[in-house]
């Protein structure tokens, strides 16, 4: 068993989020501010599309060296005074973590993002061994203290606006003064600064994920900017990284092709602003660092990809551009994707590693405008891979009637157009309250292959369909 | 049960359909380690002297850091004390054992040093980077008792401190400085890139300055 997934009921979770005013004002700050930072960055970098052919290339050959790069990797984490530790599945992950736990005597364990760590449903096992996860990335902070699962794989809490933090705040951090102001984000960013560091020194262990593994040196790699994956890392008596198979690169300098664009992608930034490349435990000069150091490496049904149409899917770097870039993504957001990976690059990976019977809905969740596969930095042919997968769907038939006759996810938004109205009115509302309309949309959920070729007049105010209706009642 | 690893290897060659003892894909593989070859690289950061020292601080400036440039090591110490008075700090830092920064005229200072690692009471720490990189204003540290790394995130400020001469254009030629000192296939416990002070854009998708780490980034680059 992975994390508890709830892609089958996608509908019911779309048709959830639609209404979600908090949510889809989110969605709607998200949308520009990630997509119109990346085209800065990709502007200001000449080079950024020989970049991405060279980090596809990268990819491939390491993908197609994977058991030859995995053995010169494992043979140089032990030269380090490392330890790697295979898992085939979610549960041996699990065990392996909690083995090491017990080990190392832990009651509190650090933890920086991981998205591993939420494939494998890390802190519920944690729990429920009696050692404490804290999560100490911000966005992975709140959405533990709401105890949600996080809604975009870079900004976990990109659907949570700062009121809401504030009150999670008041509630958990009640040793605090009630009476504190916390209305500035900056006093939040306090508060959790403030809060976090003690965890960081109570720790025992640390549990960090990591961007890429370097095959050269043994050498596990992880990117913030908050500088959390390191106090994680540093402090507490043993290290451990979680990572998938993939994440393996053959050299510093292949890492360094990929980072370029990386961050790019993410957040529009140059370089993160803090890229760790860590290789083994805490040396005999160290004066500090941590005194063990174990990689768990995770399967969980990626060497079944391999060989097949799904292996380009195994260059993924997680940046998140696709889902920043996607329609359907902006409309409901990441948890209507009922599990740990959202948009295009979830639609097409859920169904890979928890099966078609509870992911299989998921690929059709796309207009196929093919922005995705346009941003991705390692030129992933995702609707290729979503297409198919509703091939493969449709021949096992476990598709609904609706999308065997040519109707997918889109018919179900278009066919609601009630659904539709309060979803654009409750946004629009909110749009024009933070003055922040900029009076067209570049593209409309539900109307994709339509705005791709003009931009839509965002209403001004009202929606239409409301202001008819205001209209024609004061006539009457 | 059989072995995990086992499997996972057995499973990933299945997949591919391999062996894993093909002498070409053997020799591929171990060729490409030890060769390490550059992919792109970027022109902008392929300037010499004075346009590197350029280029590095605007990189960095763009990132919020600030800079300086001193003449000397001799006027590190001045440097370091007028920034803490400029932004109101207490005289106090903390450093490794770097020999660069132990033996610079402290003592014409006021300030009060102390040494080795943090252990989370320090306002300010003074680091000596290996080498930075001029494309994207970067720093970067190399972990030991030199220069130790909770100094690099446990301070509120953060000074550094890095010598022209080994100002780079790109992060490959930082591996290569890496590979100068430790040896090829060698590395210190952790290299650490920075870009600018600590920040979190998780709250209301605004970024802000000093999330975990230091909430201030100053460097002083020091030309002779
Ligand atoms: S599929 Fe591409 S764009 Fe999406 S997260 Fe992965 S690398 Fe980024």
């Amino acid at each position: 068993m992975t994390a508890h997934a709830t892609s089958p009921q996608f509908k019911a979770n779309a048709t959830r989020a639609l209404a979600d005013p908090n949510l889809q004002a989110a969605l709607l700050k998200m949308r520009t501010g990630f997509i119109d930072r990346r085209a800065a960055a990709v502007d200001r970098l000449p080079e950024f599309d020989a970049l991405r052919d060279s980090a596809r290339d990268i990819k491939n050959h390491t993908l197609a060296h994977l058991d030859l790069y995995l053995e010169e990797y494992e043979r140089n984490v032990r030269a380090a005074g490392g330890q790697v530790h295979f898992a085939r599945d979610a549960e041996e992950a699990r065990r392996i973590v909690l083995d090491l736990c017990r080990r190392y005597d832990a009651k509190t364990a650090a933890k920086g993002k991981s998205m591993i760590s939420e494939e494998i449903g890390l802190n519920q096992a944690m729990e429920a061994a009696g050692v404490a996860p804290v999560e100490t990335d911000l966005g992975e902070y709140i959405i533990q203290l709401r105890n949600e699962p996080p809604s975009h794989i870079i900004a976990p809490a990109v659907h949570i606006n700062p009121e809401q933090v504030e009150a999670d705040f008041r509630r958990v951090h009640t040793h605090l003064d009630p009476a504190r102001d916390l209305h500035e984000p900056t006093q939040l960013l306090t508060e959790a600064r403030q809060v976090l560091r003690r965890k960081y020194f109570e720790a025992d262990i640390g549990i960090t994920g990591a961007n890429f593994l370097i095959a050269e040196t043994g050498s596990s790699v992880i990117v913030t900017n908050e500088g959390n994956g390191d106090l994680s890392q540093t402090l507490p008596k043993a290290h451990i990284v979680l990572a998938s198979i993939e994440k393996l690169v053959p050299t510093l300098e292949d890492a360094s092709q990929i980072l370029r664009v990386l961050a790019r992608s993410a957040t529009g930034q140059e370089m993160s602003v803090y890229t760790t490349v860590s290789t083994g435990p805490r040396r005999q000069s160290d004066p500090d660092g941590p005194g063990a150091y174990h990689v768990v490496l995770l399967d969980n049904g990626r060497s079944a990809m391999l060989g097949t149409q799904f292996q380009d899917m195994l260059r993924c770097i997680r940046c998140g551009a696709c889902m920043n870039h996607c329609p359907v993504y902006h409309a409901v957001g990441g948890h209507a994707y009922g599990w740990v990976y959202p948009g295009p690059m979830g639609a097409v990976l859920t169904p890979s590693l928890i099966g078609v019977d509870k992911g299989g809905q998921l690929p059709n969740a796309s207009t196929f405008c093919g922005r995705c596969e346009s941003v991705c930095p390692m030129k992933i042919p995702l609707p290729k891979m979503m297409r198919h997968w509703r091939e493969r769907e449709f021949e096992r038939h476990l598709t609904p009637a609706a999308v065997r006759y040519g109707l997918g996810l889109w018919s179900f938004f278009a066919r609601r157009p009630a659904l539709y109205r309060l979803a654009t009115r409750a946004a629009m509302g909110t749009l024009s309250l933070a003055g922040r309309a900029r009076g067209r949309f570049r593209w409309l959920p539900l109307a994709g292959g339509w705005t791709k070729y003009r931009d839509f007049p965002a209403p001004q105010g009202d929606t239409f369909q409301a202001r008819w209706r205001k209209e024609r009642g004061g006539r009457a | 049960m059989t072995d995990a690893r086992a499997d996972i290897f057995a499973n990933i060659r299945r997949s591919l359909g391999v062996t894993g003892n093909e002498a070409t894909r053997r020799m591929e593989v171990a060729d490409r380690v030890a060769r390490a070859p550059r992919g792109v690289i970027p022109q902008r950061g392929q300037v010499a002297d004075e346009a590197r020292v350029a280029l590095f601080r605007a990189q960095a400036e763009a990132v919020q850091a600030t800079t300086v440039a001193v003449d000397s090591v001799a006027d590190v110490p001045a440097a370091v004390a007028n920034y803490l008075r400029d932004h109101n700090l207490p005289a106090t830092i903390r450093m490794g054992g770097d020999l660069r920064l132990t033996a610079m005229p402290w003592g014409d200072t006021a300030l009060e040093l102390k040494h080795g690692p943090s252990d989370g009471n320090d306002l300010n720490a003074v680091s000596h980077s290996l080498c930075a990189i001029a494309e994207t204003g970067t720093l970067v540290m190399t972990a030991g008792p030199d220069n130790p790394t909770t100094l690099n995130f446990l301070p509120d400020n953060h000074i550094v401190i890095v010598n022209a001469r080994d100002l780079v254009g790109d992060m490959e030629e930082a591996w290569s400085k890496v590979r100068i000192a430790y040896g090829k296939g060698e590395m210190p416990r952790v290299v650490n890139f920075i870009t600018g002070p600590s920040r979190s854009a998780d709250i209301g998708q605004t970024m802000l300055l000093g999330a975990h780490g230091p909430r201030s980034l100053h460097v002083i680059v020091v030309k002779g």
